[in-house]
C-alpha cells in the first residue's frame, strides 16, 4: 500500500533523508524507529504527501504523489488516518465533536447516525463516557485515545502515528499500544508507527525499520532486530549510552574548548 | 456554545448595526429631508462672482431647500462661473426667476437662492436662468464703504 | 555601519518577502472562501466572536468619545459664540474620522489579536496540519471564516461607535449643558451629507476590516508554531493593524474629501 524506492527529502538548504527504500502491505502494522531527529516524521510526512520527495518515488494505494493535484492527495488522505504526536485535538471541541469532525466534514449523513458512530469509535477507545468533556478537561492519555478515536472514524486504510507513546505513563502506554494493535486488525488496514520507544512497539509491530542519520540502517521482524549483531542495532535496542552512535555531539576536544574559555576568561 | 443563542446573538448584533445605519442615515445625515429627494431637473445660471459657493451647497426658495448646486465650472468665454443646479422637479419655476448667491447669516454658508419671478411659461430641465446677481464680498462691500466715505468727505 | 546596513538589507528583504507572501495568502483565502458562505453557520461562529464579544468595548469607548467631544466642542464653539454648531461637530468628527478609525483600532486589539492569538495556537498545537491530514483545507474551514467574520463586523461596530458617540456627545451638550435640542439636531443634519460623510465613513470602516482581518489571520497563519512565536505574532498584529489602519486613514481620507 505504501512504497518508496530511493527517496531523497529534506527541508531548505538540509537533506534529511536519503535512499530510502520503504514498504508497508495491508494488514501489516510496520514500526519506524530511530533516534530523536533521525528523520523519522520526515518519512511520515512524505507518505501523508506534506512533503515532496526531492528523487526517487513515493507511492500510496498505487499513486504516485510526485505530481498530485490538491484534490487527489485530500481524496487519498481521506482513506489515512493520522494521530499527532500530542493528540491535536479542536481545542474548542468536545470530545464528541473532534471524532464526529471527519464524519461531518466529509459524509452527509443523518445527525443520528454520526452519534451512533462517534460513540462506537469512543466505546473501542474507553472514552464513551468521556463525550461531552472539553479537551482541556483530559489527561494526556485519554487526549491521545481520542485522537486516536477521530482518526479511525472514518476507517482509513492506511494509520499513521506520530510518536503516540511520547510522554505517557505505562499504563496509559499499554493501553495505547493494545488499541493500535487492535484497530489495525479490526480494520484490516496498513499502520506506520513512528517513535523511539523500544519495548512497547516491539510487542505489538510486524515489521521493523531502523533509522539512523536519514538511512535505513536496519530491517526486519522484532526477533530479527533483537537478534541483531549489529553494533548500531544493539545499541538502539538495548539503549546503552555510548556505542556506535556517539554521546558527544562533534566537537573540539574537551581540553581545547575549557582552554579556549581560560584564555577569554581573564 | 449553543447554536440557537449563538445565532440569537449574532442577529441582534446585526441589527444593531443596522439600526445604528439607520440611525446615522436619518437622524444624523436626515437623507428624508433633503429637499432633492426624487425626481430634479439640471438649472444653469452665470454669476460673475460665486464668492464662496461650493458644490453641494443648498438651493433654497424663501428659505426651504429645493435642490443642491451640482457642479461649478468657469467658462473661459464669458469670464464668468457656470453653475449647475438640481432642483426638485416638485417646485417648477417660472423662466423670469433670479438666481443670487446669498449668505445665511453674516459668516454663515453661501447657497443659492431663488426668487420666482411672473412669467407664465416655466424652466425646463437643462434651463439657463438669465437674471443672476452675484456673491456680495465683504471685503468689495468694506472697501466701497470706505470709498464712498472719502468720495463724501472729497465733496463736503 | 556595514552592521547596520546589512540588518537594514535584511529587514527590507524580509518586509517584501512578507508583503509577497501575504497577498499570495489573501488569495489562497479569497480562492478557498466558498464554504465560508456556502456553511454560513461557520461565519457566524465568527460574527460571535469578533462582532458580538467587540460590542462592550466599542460602545463604551464611543459613549467617552462622545462625551468628550461634546465637552471639547463645547468649549471651544462658546468662545465663538456659535455653540449651536456643536451637533455638527460631533456628528462630522465621529462620522469622519473618530468612527472608523478608533473602532478600529480597539478591533484590533480586541479582536484582532484573539483571531492570531486562536489561529497561532492551533498551529503550535499542531491542529491546523491534523485538519489538511483529513482533508479539510485549515485555510477554508479556520482561516477563512475568521477573515470575513471579521470583514462583515468592522462597519457594523464603527456605525455602532458612531451613533454611541452622537448619543454620547447629545447628552453632555443637550442634558448636560443645555444647548436646545433642536438646534442640535438640526445643525447636525445640515452640515452632514449622507453619501459625503455616512457613506464614506461606512467603506473606511470596510476597508479597515479587510486590513485588519488580513493581518489578523495572516499574523497567526504564518507564526513560528512555539508559545513564544504566538504572542510574537499577537504583538505583530496589533502594532501593524494599527499602523496600517492610520496609514489607510490617511490615503482615503486624501482621496475622499481632498482631491475633489
Amino acid at each position: 500500500m505504501v512504497e518508496l524506492r530511493g527517496v531523497d527529502a529534506g527541508y531548505g538548504e538540509r537533506l534529511i533523508l536519503s535512499g530510502i527504500d520503504f514498504s508497508v502491505r495491508r494488514g501489516q502494522l510496520v514500526a519506524v524507529m530511530g533516534g530523536s531527529g533521525s528523520g523519522k516524521t520526515t518519512l511520515l510526512r512524505l507518505v501523508s504527501g506534506q512533503l515532496r520527495a526531492r528523487k526517487g518515488s513515493v507511492r500510496v494505494f498505487g499513486q504516485s504523489l510526485e505530481r498530485i493535484s490538491e484534490k487527489e492527495l485530500y481524496a487519498l488522505r481521506r482513506r489515512m488516518g493520522m494521530l499527532f504526536q500530542f493528540g491535536a485535538l479542536f481545542t474548542d471541541l468536545s470530545v464528541f465533536d473532534n471524532v464526529a469532525f471527519p464524519l461531518r466534514e466529509h459524509t452527509d449523513l443523518p445527525e443520528s447516525m454520526i452519534r451512533d458512530l462517534v460513540l462506537l469509535k469512543l466505546n473501542a477507545v474507553g472514552l464513551r463516557g468521556a463525550a461531552t468533556l472539553m479537551p482541556s478537561e483530559l489527561s494526556g492519555g485519554m487526549a491521545r485515545r481520542v485522537a486516536l478515536a477521530r482518526s479511525v472514524a472514518l476507517d482509513p486504510e492506511l494509520i499513521m502515528y506520530d510518536e503516540p507513546f511520547a510522554g505517557l505513563d505505562p499504563i496509559s502506554l499499554g493501553v495505547i499500544g493494545q488499541a493500535i494493535r487492535k484497530l489495525n486488525d479490526a480494520l484490516g488496514a496498513a499502520s506506520i508507527l513512528v517513535t523511539h520507544d523500544v519495548v512497547e512497539s516491539l510487542s505489538i509491530v510486524d515489521y521493523v525499520y531502523l533509522v539512523s542519520q536519514g538511512k535505513i540502517i536496519a530491517q526486519g521482524t522484532p526477533d530479527e532486530i533483537r537478534n541483531s549483531p549489529d553494533p548500531f542495532v544493539h545499541q538502539f535496542i538495548y539503549a546503552e549510552a555510548d556505542g556506535p552512535v556517539p554521546f558527544h555531539y562533534p566537537a573540539p576536544p574537551l581540553e581545547e574548548s575549557l582552554l579556549l574559555e581560560a584564555e577569554v576568561a581573564p | 456554545m449553543n447554536r440557537a443563542i449563538l445565532d440569537l446573538w449574532v442577529g441582534a448584533f446585526v441589527a444593531l448595526g443596522f439600526a445604528a445605519l439607520m440611525f446615522l442615515a436619518m437622524q444624523v445625515a436626515n437623507v428624508s429631508e433633503e429637499g432633492t429627494r426624487g425626481e430634479t431637473i439640471t438649472l444653469r445660471a452665470r454669476f460673475e462672482d460665486i464668492g464662496g459657493l461650493k458644490v453641494k451647497a443648498p438651493v433654497k426658495s424663501a428659505g426651504v431647500v429645493v435642490g443642491r448646486v451640482a457642479a461649478i465650472r468657469f467658462d473661459p468665454q464669458t469670464y464668468q462661473a457656470e453653475v449647475e443646479m438640481k432642483v426638485s422637479a416638485a417646485y417648477p419655476f417660472p423662466k423670469d426667476t433670479i438666481a443670487s448667491i446669498l449668505t445665511s447669516g453674516l459668516l454663515g454658508e453661501q447657497y443659492v437662492g431663488l426668487a420666482a419671478g411672473a412669467d407664465s411659461e416655466m424652466l425646463k430641465d437643462g434651463d439657463r436662468i438669465e437674471m443672476t446677481q452675484s456673491a456680495l464680498v465683504l471685503e468689495k462691500l468694506i472697501g466701497q464703504f470706505l470709498f464712498n466715505k472719502a468720495a463724501e468727505g472729497g465733496s463736503k | 555601519m556595514i552592521q547596520l546596513l546589512r540588518t537594514l538589507g535584511h529587514l527590507t528583504v524580509d518586509g517584501v518577502w512578507q508583503v509577497g507572501f501575504a497577498t499570495r495568502f489573501l488569495f489562497a483565502m479569497l480562492r478557498h472562501s466558498g464554504p465560508s458562505f456556502a456553511r454560513f453557520s461557520l461565519t457566524i461562529r465568527e460574527l460571535y466572536f469578533s462582532g458580538v464579544l467587540s460590542l462592550v468595548i466599542i460602545v463604551v469607548s464611543g459613549a467617552f468619545v462622545g462625551m468628550v467631544l461634546g465637552l471639547q466642542g463645547y468649549d471651544t464653539l462658546q468662545r465663538f459664540g456659535s455653540e449651536s454648531a456643536l451637533g455638527s461637530i460631533v456628528a462630522l468628527s465621529l462620522l469622519r474620522e473618530l468612527g472608523p478609525v478608533v473602532a478600529a483600532l480597539l478591533f484590533a486589539s480586541r479582536a484582532g489579536s484573539a483571531v492570531t492569538a486562536e489561529i497561532g495556537l492551533m498551529k503550535a498545537t499542531e491542529q491546523l496540519t491534523a485538519m489538511d491530514m483529513m482533508a479539510v483545507n485549515p485555510i477554508a474551514r479556520v482561516v477563512a471564516p475568521r477573515f470575513w467574520g471579521g470583514v462583515l463586523s468592522m462597519p457594523l461596530l464603527a456605525a455602532i461607535f458612531s451613533t454611541v458617540g452622537v448619543i454620547g456627545g447629545w447628552f453632555i451638550g443637550v442634558v448636560v449643558i443645555g444647548v436646545d435640542n433642536g438646534t442640535f439636531w438640526s445643525q447636525m443634519a445640515n452640515s452632514v451629507d449622507f453619501r459625503e460623510d455616512v457613506v464614506n465613513g461606512v467603506v473606511k470602516s470596510f476597508v479597515f476590516g479587510w486590513a485588519v482581518s488580513l493581518i489578523a489571520v495572516f499574523q497567526g497563519y504564518d507564526c513560528t508554531p512555539t508559545a513564544e512565536g504566538v504572542s510574537r505574532a499577537i504583538t505583530k498584529t496589533v502594532v501593524y493593524s494599527s499602523l496600517m489602519v492610520l496609514a489607510l486613514d490617511f490615503i482615503l481620507t486624501s482621496f475622499m474629501y481632498i482631491g475633489k
